[in-house]
């Protein structure tokens, strides 16, 4: 995948590389669906933030949330990991399913849905007092496992799976603050890969990062999907159209369109997608 | 109107002398007190002053290792009271929000630095003294415990609320339960605010009188039995200045000495411990 | 890498809340439940012993409370022979101690903050502040031992003088010889509670905004013309908060106080007189108190400067905490 920007009307005339596959899959309606998302609501108090949005999330697919700010797309994807319910007065409607299971069912504990449900942030937001090393482990160390050789191999699967393994490889008892912006965003989603999450939730991993590190996350965000299905938000069209595989383009709220990354751009169905994609607002 | 003009400059200047002279006799008086101590104290500290017990009323020679022990047991005693209370209510205060509960106790909190330590003595006193039946380190203890509690709740809180959110939201992204997550994340994170202030704490303990007039009561005897009276340094220093016995004016004013060094240093490697914190 | 799966699998089984699909589970963790209880109930207990402390005094009272009721405020005697036992020579002795040294304090302290804030340079401002501050933290028993050697000694010469020349002002119509006593107790005080006002002043007017002292500056106004004009009158509940917190901490300071505001129990009329504060005359006599009325009394005493110092603590606070909105931390 090459790291080239488009011009934005150059969107109407590449052609992108759509896997024969990938099309007859869009058809059937439980064909490789890993989360299925059911007339979900989200509140701010009395403020209704996410309004019945409905989608359905491909296994092993990028999934590209765009929007104007403020259109509800970050809380629609903290409602996926059960991130939103920990603001105080915020409340959450409908249904999300795991391959099955509604982790909003009672019953569900929200701390096993963050484990199935990972996330990184806007932010790279590594912890300050651990190492490296520690950092990727943290999701076993706070949660007391401690077995030494087994987490040296996770340490190093992680880290070699955010690409960051070559880069720290000498340098693991070093403070996570230590690295570089990027180098910390890649910490952050190998300390999420580590506890082998099922989904992966990035919430604008790269508004934060420059051009050189945005392009290496992209470039490995197309390595991830085959192991972790992948939900990204992001308020970068052209990232929306470099790196996923569909598109939910979110307005006020509302999920106005979701489909194929491709057909999205280059040919949109409905009106207000057009003028957001074209510049036209946001 | 120039005469006019001249007049304010004069004011402006005039005030500025004014101000200069304020700020003078603050640092000329703490420049005359700490001078005093160091004068008068230092030369009678040796290592027999801070190991020997104290000597029968007139006599010269002898120390106060009973008061030093006795300051730092009862001290000891009342952190381990204190600080789980304070930090433990500074926990929930930030970490679980509560509609204005938690801003009642930290306003408490607040109002209650302002308590004087007499009153503190007599609290111990009417709560631990009168149904024991008698003096006690212990009473002591919980006297001081009470103006620590404030003291470390209020430090607590301001170290935990610098300690980012971003933290919080990473570890429970993880699958981490949010006791954990404040065990593990936020309270190493924010340990060294955490450790000044318990260090804050102890040092303002340490050298508080009038609470232990009516609980710890003193002792010129070795003691280091909790539920019997105890002599501790401040109180000594006390005893001693008013005492009738140019000796005991020396040793008050070595004890006093040694006081003001521990205060002094503690506040001095505090500032300098907090510092560090915000270079990494 | 199949070896690899199943370490992998076996390790992220052994995290807690890992079940298949479908399995019951408690929605809340135990551990978060027990972890919020004992938080709770650590938080509660700040307030049981708030409450606590009023309970015991009240009780500690009670004796003399039903014995002398109000009286206790406003009557004159304090004679241990006859149990006979009123406060108001030493509330008006703590008052008058207090507020003369606040009446010194004030300019003093003030001053120093307008100049640490606005005639220094900004490295030059905490070479200057930290010492301050470090006098803020000095156990009272030292600034008594100081007062007592050095002092009074000081103060006592200064009276006599006073005494003779101006001897029939009735200020200084007193006795003169003691050294200790209102004046020296008031300096003391003085002496203590200036670093606190200071440093709470000095944070007060750092939060002018720099833009209305330069707007005045800009209009030809000078240095001092700015400050009185604009900083002070912006900064002015802060400071009146600053003062009202000084005012409480000399009105509850005990050792310094009893060590050279004089101790005897009589009406003061003039700046010589030894005369007990509350603090200090609980902290003489509770020793000798032989027995139960005595100790009602004397606790009775605590309880009315308790409820001084409260009421004064809240209003500090609230002028305080409407200011800064909690962002000052404790000062002492």
């Amino acid at each position: 995948m090459s790291s080239e920007t488009y011009a934005i009307n150059d969107l109407k005339t590449r052609e992108l590389e759509v896997p024969v596959a990938t099309a007859t899959e869009a058809l059937g309606p439980d064909n490789g669906v890993r989360l299925r998302v059911d007339e979900l609501s989200a509140y701010y108090g009395k403020v209704q933030a996410v309004k019945q949005v409905s989608m359905a999330i491909r296994t092993h697919k990028v999934t590209a949330l765009i929007g104007p700010s403020g259109c509800g797309k970050s809380t629609f994807i903290r409602c996926l990991n059960r991130m939103h319910e920990l603001t105080p007065g915020a409340r959450v409607e409908g249904k999300v399913l795991l391959d099955e299971q509604d982790l909003y069912g009672t019953g569900v504990d929200p701390v096993d849905v963050r484990r199935r449900v990972g996330m990184v942030f806007q932010k790279p937001n590594p912890f300050p007092n651990m190492s490296v090393r520690d950092n990727v482990i943290a999701g076993f160390r706070l949660n007391g496992v401690r077995d030494r050789k087994t987490l040296d191999e996770v340490v190093e699967k992680s880290l070699r799976g955010a690409a960051l393994w070559d880069e720290v490889k000498d340098n693991l008892q070093k403070s996570g603050a230590s690295l570089s912006g990027g180098q910390q965003q890649r910490l952050c989603i190998a300390r999420a890969l580590a506890v082998n999450p099922e989904v992966l939730l990035m919430d604008e991993p790269c508004s934060a990062l420059d051009p050189i590190a945005t392009a290496k996350i992209e470039e490995l965000i197309h390595e991830l999907k085959e192991q972790v299905t992948i939900v990204i938000v992001t308020h970068n069209m052209q990232q929306a159209a470099r790196v996923s595989d569909f598109t939910a383009f979110f307005y006020l709220g509302e999920l106005v369109e979701f489909g194929e990354t491709g057909k999205l751009f280059t040919a949109p169905e409905k009106r207000q997608t057009e003028d957001y994609i074209t510049g036209r607002f946001g | 109107m120039n005469r006019h003009f001249r007049f304010r400059k004069f004011v402006e200047w005039a005030n500025w002398v004014g101000m200069l002279c304020c700020i003078s006799v603050s640092v000329f008086f703490l420049v005359a007190i700490l001078g005093y101590v160091l004068v008068h104290g230092a030369s009678y500290i040796d290592w027999e002053f801070l190991t020997a017990m104290p000597v029968p009323a007139g006599e010269t020679g002898g120390g106060i290792a009973n008061a030093l022990v006795g300051s730092f047991l009862v001290v000891m005693v009342a952190s381990l009271m204190a600080l789980p209370i304070g930090i433990g209510a500074a926990i929930f205060i930030n970490e679980f929000p509560s509609h204005g509960f938690g801003r009642t106790v930290r306003f408490l909190a607040e109002v209650l630095t302002g308590v004087p330590s007499i009153v503190v003595g007599l609290f111990a006193y009417a709560l631990v003294v009168v149904p024991s039946g008698g003096f006690s380190a212990f009473s002591g203890s919980v006297a001081y415990a009470f103006i620590m509690v404030p003291i470390i709740l209020i430090t607590a809180h301001e170290a935990l609320r610098l300690v980012p959110d971003s933290l919080r939201e990473a570890s429970l992204a993880l699958g981490i339960p949010k006791w954990r997550t404040i065990m593990g994340v936020v309270l190493p994170v924010s340990s060294r605010a955490l450790i000044t202030g318990a260090v804050l704490a102890i040092s303002r303990a340490l050298g508080e009188a009038a609470p232990m007039l009516f609980t710890a009561f003193g002792n010129s005897f070795w003691n280091v039995n909790l539920t019997k009276p105890i002599a501790t340094v401040p109180l000594l220093i006390y005893t001693y200045a008013t005492g009738p016995y140019d000796d005991w004016h020396q040793k008050a004013w070595a004890a006093s000495f040694v006081l003001l060094v521990v205060v002094l240093l503690t506040s001095v490697l505090t500032r300098a411990f907090l510092r560090g914190n915000s270079n990494e | 890498m199949a070896g690899d799966e199943v370490t992998l699998e076996t390790l992220h089984r052994a995290l807690p809340g890992v079940k298949p699909v479908g399995a019951r589970r408690q929605v809340v963790n135990l551990g978060d439940w027990l972890f919020y209880i004992v938080a709770k109930s650590l938080a509660l207990l700040v307030i049981v012993l708030a409450l606590l402390l009023v309970a015991d005094l009240c009780r500690g009272a009670s004796e003399a409370i039903r014995q002398f009721g109000l009286k206790f405020l406003v009557g004159t005697t304090w004679d241990p022979v006859t149990h006979q036992f009123s406060t108001l020579p030493t509330v008006i002795g703590t008052l008058v101690k207090g507020f003369i040294a606040l009446l010194l304090a004030v300019p003093v302290s003030i001053g120093s903050a307008i100049f640490l804030t606005c005639y220094t340079p900004r490295w030059l401002r905490p070479v200057i502040s930290y010492p301050i501050e470090l006098l803020a933290g000095i156990p009272s028993i030292i600034f008594g031992m100081w007062a007592l050697f050095a002092m009074v000694p000081v103060i006592r010469v200064i009276q006599i003088w006073l005494k003779a020349h101006f001897g029939w002002f009735f200020l200084f119509d007193g006795p003169a010889v003691y050294g200790v006593g209102v004046l020296s107790g008031s300096i003391i005080l003085f002496i203590m509670i200036t670093p606190i006002i200071t440093a709470i002043s000095k944070e007060i007017l750092l939060t002018v905004p720099r833009a209305q002292i330069e707007g005045m500056l800009a209009l030809g106004s000078t240095q001092w013309e700015a400050i009185w004009k604009v900083a002070l009158p912006f900064s002015r509940i802060g400071l009146f908060g600053a003062v009202i917190l000084g005012l409480g901490r000399a009105v509850g300071e005990t050792m310094a106080v009893t060590m050279v505001g004089g101790n005897s129990f009589a009406m003061i009329h003039s700046l010589f007189d030894p005369v007990h504060s509350m603090a200090s005359q609980i902290a003489s006599e509770f020793s000798e108190a032989t027995y139960s009325l005595y100790v009602s009394s004397l606790i009775y005493a605590g309880l009315v400067l308790f409820g001084i110092t409260i009421l004064i603590s809240l209003m500090a606070q609230f002028l305080i905490w409407r200011i800064s909105k909690g962002k000052l931390a404790l000062l002492d």
